[in-house]
């Protein structure tokens, strides 16, 4: 199969999966608790408001129709209006998207050196009594709830010694000229600090195993073997052959932890009172905010879909024994 | 009616038997692992814990305690009394600890159980009649893998009734993706083998092929993944606890640290409160962790035959 028709099949798919979830949200965000204009209206709505609410999401219309309008109107970004914040659920989204985006990528990119090097030094030292009492451990940092390492390190670094601030993102009332100066100011990374931690402590788990069950995979193929008696030291063979060839799968990981990160993140941003799309939506969910819960739900599920469409593209060109989504075996 | 009958029972045990006896088999081998066997061992321990919670917890973890002068008996520091203290609510944290392994251990395993479950159905009923079915249950597949897992459960949780088998519903309609991909793939080459190619042409019914011939062969795969599934369930059922979507009649582990959360234990620096719950998550969790690693490798022992 050719990368155009592979790519195109790849990319309908993706359309058809986002029209699905969006389609199951309609119909699970019907299912909340009171009439089916609750998800849009809120009594203490004005006159005029529910009236334009309900001409723009077309509420007096039946079901079918109504459908419709919700998918036109996703199609242009119009998700609505949050019940107890000001102004509309894209807008709002849009507000709290860069700080779920900084969390996620600054720790994914933190657990994912660390990982990576980890698992190749490992992989370089199998077999030593350093990999029998690593491997256990790490394990052990997959299997702790992030909230739970997230608590523990705030009451020790943030409520005991003072070192870290106990939540939000930037200190009150600290003003920037632009978003550049706010994400790269001393007072947002001293936040960033230690949920970023939190996360980068858990995350690092899948790709320490991931390089080091590829490296020691790969050291066993038959170019390895090759260089092997070509005389090459075991450092060269591993830096320039394997570590290479290893590293496929883990880019793809990373790809696939993007995505899955942001929904995950909903946790972690809510101990550090973090003011990203999770604690957004949990707050909303727990304050029948429907639209905003929607919105972000989607927000949430788009980026899912759109890092999957990314890490099978990336996994399918990097790797050419690949053909068309099967795996290698 | 005799005939058939006996016919049946020869030729029904043979292959289950076989893998009945390569279970017990394996879980010999398994106890050779040390890890393998640390993980049993709190698994052992944690199903006694779960089932004389009663008997072992000195209080009832939702009875408001007092003192012998009659006041409330909020946040003691631990005591003899009190191996960890009381919660701000005069609870005894200890008690809610013990109870806690109870819905800990019932959420997990009925989850990771449905998960498996209908994981190895649909794999083996897409994978064997390929088609149109193979097509519309893969893309099913496909959605559940677009579906955000937590924000799922978060939503499922808050819109009904606040119970603990949320967690259980939300992971039974979502993550069944992961091992039917891995079941369906499993299924492709088994059914390639001669003897349920023989099967096939001596007339066998397609049901006796599945479960007689083939699910014997994919059902290691499936406890791989069951194994994994508990300690999700497990987190998960924490996280919608921690986050207030629970239960909060049901004393869970997550219920604890939300408790404890919302109540300023980390900045009294109440170690003693918020600390266990975790420390028994971590410690289930990695005993399902350290049990599936050592039956991974009995079942791909490739790495292993390197060292």
């Amino acid at each position: 199969m050719t990368g155009i028709s592979r790519f195109g099949r790849r990319f309908l798919q993706m359309v058809f999966v986002l029209w699905a979830v969006a389609t199951i949200l309609f119909f699970l965000f019907r299912l909340a608790p009171g009439s089916p204009l609750a998800a849009y209206i809120e009594p203490t709505f004005t006159q005029e408001q529910q009236e334009s609410i309900l001409r723009r999401f077309g509420l007096d219309r039946p079901v079918h129709v109504q459908y419709g309008i919700y998918l036109l109107n996703l199609l242009k970004g119009d998700l609505g209006d949050s019940f107890h914040l000001s102004g509309s659920v894209a807008s709002i989204v849009r507000d709290v998207f860069p700080y779920t985006i900084a969390l996620t990528l600054v720790s994914l990119i933190i657990a994912y050196i660390i990982g990576v090097l980890a698992g190749a030094f490992l992989a370089w030292r199998r077999g030593s009594v350093f990999e029998g009492i690593t491997i256990p451990l790490v394990l052990t940092t997959r299997a702790a709830p992030e909230f739970w390492l997230g608590m523990i390190l705030l009451a020790f670094f943030s409520f005991k010694l003072g070192w870290f601030p106990a939540g939000g993102a930037l200190s009150p009332g600290a003003e920037f000229p632009n978003n550049f100066a706010r994400f790269f100011s001393f007072d947002f990374l001293r936040h960033l600090f230690l949920p970023g931690l939190t996360l980068a402590i858990y995350l690092h788990g899948l790709p320490l195993l991931l390089m080091l069950s590829n490296m020691l995979e790969i050291m066993q193929d038959d170019f390895v073997t090759m260089a092997e008696m070509k005389g090459l030291s075991t450092w060269t063979i591993l830096v320039r052959h394997a570590a290479r060839n290893a590293l496929l799968p883990v880019v793809t990981a990373f790809a696939l932890g993007v995505g899955y990160s942001i929904g995950g993140n909903v946790v972690v941003e809510t101990v550090f009172s973090w003011p990203g799309l999770g604690r957004v939506l949990v707050r909303a969910v727990a304050s029948s905010d429907y639209p905003l819960a929607q919105g972000a739900f989607f927000v949430i599920a788009v980026v899912m879909i759109f890092m999957n469409f990314i890490a099978d593209l990336l996994y399918s060109s990097l790797d050419p024994r690949v053909s068309s989504g099967d795996a290698k075996h | 009616m005799a005939t058939p009958n006996t016919s049946l029972r020869t030729a029904r045990p043979s292959r289950w038997r076989l893998f009945v006896r390569s279970l017990a088999g394996t879980g010999a081998l398994l106890l050779r692992d040390p890890y393998a066997l640390f993980g049993t061992v709190v698994y052992a321990l944690f199903v006694l814990i779960a089932l004389f919670a009663e008997q072992l917890a000195p209080f009832d973890p939702l009875e408001i305690l007092f003192t012998p002068e009659g006041n409330l008996a909020a946040d003691l520091r631990p005591s003899r009394e009190h191996p960890l203290g009381t919660t701000s609510l005069a609870r005894d944290v200890y008690s809610q600890l013990l109870y806690g392994t109870r819905s800990a251990l019932l959420v997990g395993v009925t989850a990771a159980f449905c998960v498996v479950a209908i994981g190895t159905v649909v794999g083996l009923v897409a994978g064997y009649f390929g088609g149109l079915v193979d097509t519309v249950l893969m893309r099913l597949a496909d959605i559940a893998f677009g579906i955000p897992f937590l924000p799922f459960v978060i939503v499922l949780a808050a819109f009904l009734e606040p119970s603990v088998w949320n967690v259980v519903l939300a992971m039974a309609l979502i993550l069944w993706r992961d091992t039917g991909r891995v079941i369906r793939s499993q299924v492709l080459t088994v059914r390639e083998r001669s003897y349920v190619e023989a099967a096939r042409v001596t007339g066998s019914s397609t049901p006796r092929i599945i479960f007689l011939h083939i699910a014997p062969n994919i059902l290691p795969l499936s406890f791989l993944y069951g194994s994994i599934a508990v300690g999700w369930a497990i987190l998960t059922e924490a996280s919608i606890s921690f986050l207030g979507f629970g239960d909060s009649n049901v004393i869970s582990w997550g219920y604890m640290l939300q408790d404890a959360f919302v109540s300023q234990a980390l900045s009294r620096g109440s170690y003693y409160w918020f600390v266990p719950p975790g420390i028994a998550i971590v410690l289930v969790v990695t005993a399902g962790f350290f049990i599936s690693r050592g039956y991974e490798e009995l079942l791909f022992p490739r790495l292993r035959e390197e060292d």
